[in-house]
């Protein structure tokens, strides 16, 4: 009944790779009958993540009021699930390259599909506190965004990464970073990206993509640290379709009506701050620890907005400033638990000249479009976790979403997450 | 004018008479390469006495550090495998890089004891290459200490003499240590302990001191109520003579198994910084090795 979507021939041959080192890893456990395994010296490590989930929620439809959904937005389905299995692969290529992939292994509706995630090299020896990136990767503005979701404190995203940037920005491109020499931390990015992707759109050149980010930070004393970060994004786009990758489910082939829910010639700037602060007794983290970080979005988008369903249609000269925010506090208590809050807040202002009526009036095109905002979604999310060593951690998580529209859906998920192969990066 | 000249002077020639920036990342080997580097390096340490080196974050101060530093000395044997790969990446460092000569880790200059025959994670956080924990073999940190001093010989060629001569000195002074330290402790071989973890493995094998239990239940997991009873158990059988915890480590466990048993428990500073009164690698050695005659009485 699986049916597997290799996306491209990159990802294909990558794993074809990975089978072949995981051969050789076993050979050569085999031939060695040690804990010396000299075949396998050379592969890239590998690491494997395992996430599964048991989800009751009342309703698994994300609607955010004045945010077109797109990328990976969207709720989990009731019930069990494997959630986002990764592959991750890296090593130094030589001396002077670092080259890394990763790839999500995701089940959903009777189909795995495998989807890159990461695939890129980085150069290690350019010096003065340079370095560049090239391939795919998560970019570097914000806190979170280059974060794996399965490393961050809660069982989902953010709202304001779903409603700005389906889940994350992740795009193909280059990213040079340079790091002052100074005592305190400073550290100046930029990319230069397709643009292509989700909150951006089909662009001619494929290289519309812009980031800039800053990142700031030290020490207070022995027991405390911080991060403080700016990030601006840009683009510009010849047609952004809308639509999460996860779709309404239900009473799907019903009635084949084409629906088309695009942004034409559209433009699209994203600035952000972030902070997190970190504290633990003399620093050490081991026995308790409190971390609390925030981050805040503000998007401005605009362009030709059009909806066609079937053979009618209704167009509008757009322009929209959404954002959002949240705060979270996590606290390890004692070794190995933890407890965490998080309040996300979203707003949306969205405005629209020049409206044309073909047979779908302006209520209406509001509503299917997603343009159309309601009262500011929210949710409440309050998780304990337990993870028994470095390398395996159970979750519980409660969470209340209001989106907008007097609804309340609340999510409750029980869910493990697991690390299995090389020792995980002990990020800040 | 005549500023901006002066200026421009002191920039270039700020470097040339700069000292070597050495980021250690555990204070045992900062306190090294003071010793052997004497007047001739900055020093800096990730850690402290008080933190566990297994569990740090590549932090912004840490990226900030490494970006300028010359040489990194730190373990290795996995030991800092969560953070040094992230900072040696992030801090856009060339000299420092793993391939480079500014990367010294002190455990691959030497053997490693309780290499694991099988790896496999069901025994906990193992390290593939061996305990870490070196600088607690006296031998060993000599051995280091030739290679380390070799190592500012070639990166810093112009201060070379002054290397070489610390190293003599230290070695001198560091063997009529061991001389002593032997001398003093005879008395503790063949006596039994029970540790949290195996940091002390170096310094208890040397001293021919049986370990009869470990506080953690597998290396890196928290001691559990289960495996504290069946520690328990272990004593009635084969009554240790203390029970050893570094001061960055939780005490509890140690504490509930003394209340048991009696048997007493010693707090060991691990590493320099850990005390008061230890604040070089001798007044470290001093220091443990006194604590332990003491509390074995």
């Amino acid at each position: 009944m699986n049916t597997l979507f290799v996306h491209n021939k990159i990802t294909k041959a990558v794993f074809v790779m990975a089978g072949l080192s995981m051969m050789t890893l076993s050979s050569g456990v085999t031939a060695q009958g040690l804990g010396k395994i000299s075949g396998n010296e050379f592969n890239p490590s590998i690491s494997l993540i395992l996430d599964g989930r048991y989800t009751d929620i009342d309703s698994s439809e994300l609607e955010l009021p004045g945010f077109q959904l797109g990328g990976e937005a969207g709720l989990p389905s009731n019930g069990f699930a494997t959630g986002h299995n990764e592959l991750v692969m890296s090593a130094n290529i030589d001396d002077s390259y670092f080259g890394t992939i990763n790839m999500a292994i995701v089940h959903s509706d009777g189909e795995t599909e495998i989807e890159l995630e990461e695939a890129f090299i980085e150069t290690l020896k350019l010096g003065n506190g340079f370095s560049v990136k090239a391939g795919q990767f998560f970019s570097g503005i914000g806190y979170l965004n280059s974060i794996h979701d399965h490393a961050h404190d809660f069982a989902d995203r953010p709202l304001v990464y779903d409603a700005i940037f389906g889940g994350h920005l992740v795009d193909t491109g280059l990213q040079g970073t340079w790091v002052a020499p100074t005592d305190l931390y400073l550290s100046f990015g930029a990319e230069l990206t397709t643009g292509s992707k989700f909150p951006s759109g089909e662009n001619e050149g494929n290289n519309e993509g812009r980031a800039f980010f800053l990142k700031t930070g030290g020490d207070i004393g022995i027991s405390s640290s911080w991060q403080l970060g700016a990030s601006y994004y840009q683009s510009e786009f010849d047609v952004r379709e809308a639509g999460g990758s996860h779709d309404h489910g239900g009473d799907d082939h019903e009635e084949e009506v084409t629906i088309d829910n695009e942004l034409l010639n559209g433009e699209i700037d994203i600035s952000g701050i972030d902070f997190i602060y970190k504290w633990a007794p003399k620093g050490n983290n081991k026995q308790t620890n409190f971390k609390f970080q925030a981050e805040y979005f503000v998007k401005n988008e605009s362009g030709l907005a059009e909806f066609v369903e079937g053979d009618a249609s209704a167009e509008a000269l757009y322009a929209g400033k959404q954002q959002g925010y949240y705060m979270q506090g996590v606290y390890q208590f004692m070794p190995a638990w933890r407890v965490g809050l998080r309040y996300d807040h979203l707003k949306a202002d969205n405005k629209f000249s020049d409206f044309e009526d073909n047979g779908i009036d302006q209520e209406e095109f509001l509503e299917e479009s997603g343009y159309g905002t309601a009262d500011e979604p929210n949710k409440f999310s309050i998780m304990l976790d337990y993870a028994p060593s470095h390398f395996s951690r159970l979750r519980l998580q409660y969470s209340e979403l209001d989106n907008g529209h007097d609804e309340t859906n609340e999510i409750i998920t029980l869910q493990y997450s697991m690390s299995l192969g090389s020792h995980g990066a002990h990020t800040f | 004018m005549k500023v901006i000249i002066s200026l421009t002077l002191l920039l270039i020639a700020a470097p040339l008479q700069a000292k070597l920036n050495v980021f250690a990342c555990e204070p045992e080997w900062q306190a090294l390469v003071q010793a052997i580097g004497g007047e001739h390096v900055n020093t800096y340490s990730a850690t402290t006495a008080y933190q566990d080196p297994h569990h740090i974050e590549a932090r912004p101060s840490l990226i900030a550090k490494t970006r300028r530093a010359d040489l990194l000395v730190c373990t290795g044997a996995e030991l800092e495998i969560g953070w040094l790969p992230l900072l040696l990446r992030k801090s856009g460092n060339a000299d420092v890089q793993a391939s480079e000569l500014g990367y010294f880790l002190a455990a691959s200059h030497v053997e490693r004891i309780e290499v694991p025959v099988a790896l496999d994670r069901s025994q906990g956080d193992v390290h593939a290459s061996g305990n870490p924990h070196v600088s607690w073999d006296p031998y060993r940190l000599q051995t280091i200490a030739k290679a380390l001093s070799k190592r500012l010989q070639v990166i810093d060629p112009s201060n070379a003499s002054s290397y070489q001569q610390k190293l003599k000195q230290f070695n001198q002074r560091w063997t009529a240590a061991i001389m002593r330290w032997e001398a003093m402790t005879e008395n503790l071989a063949g006596k039994k302990v029970i540790v949290y973890h195996k940091n002390w493995s170096y310094l208890l094998k040397w001293l021919g001191v049986e370990v009869i239990g470990d506080l953690e239940p597998k290396p890196g997991l928290p001691p559990t109520s289960k495996h504290l009873s069946h520690l328990l158990n272990v004593t009635r059988d084969n009554a240790p003579d203390a029970i050893l915890i570094a001061n960055y480590q939780d005490d509890k466990g140690a504490q509930w198994l003394s209340d048991k048993t009696g048997i007493p428990v010693i707090h060991l500073p691990f590493t320099v910084g850990g005390s008061d009164q230890a604040i070089d690698l001798f007044s470290l050695y001093d220091e443990v090795l006194s604590l332990l005659i003491k509390g074995n009485g």
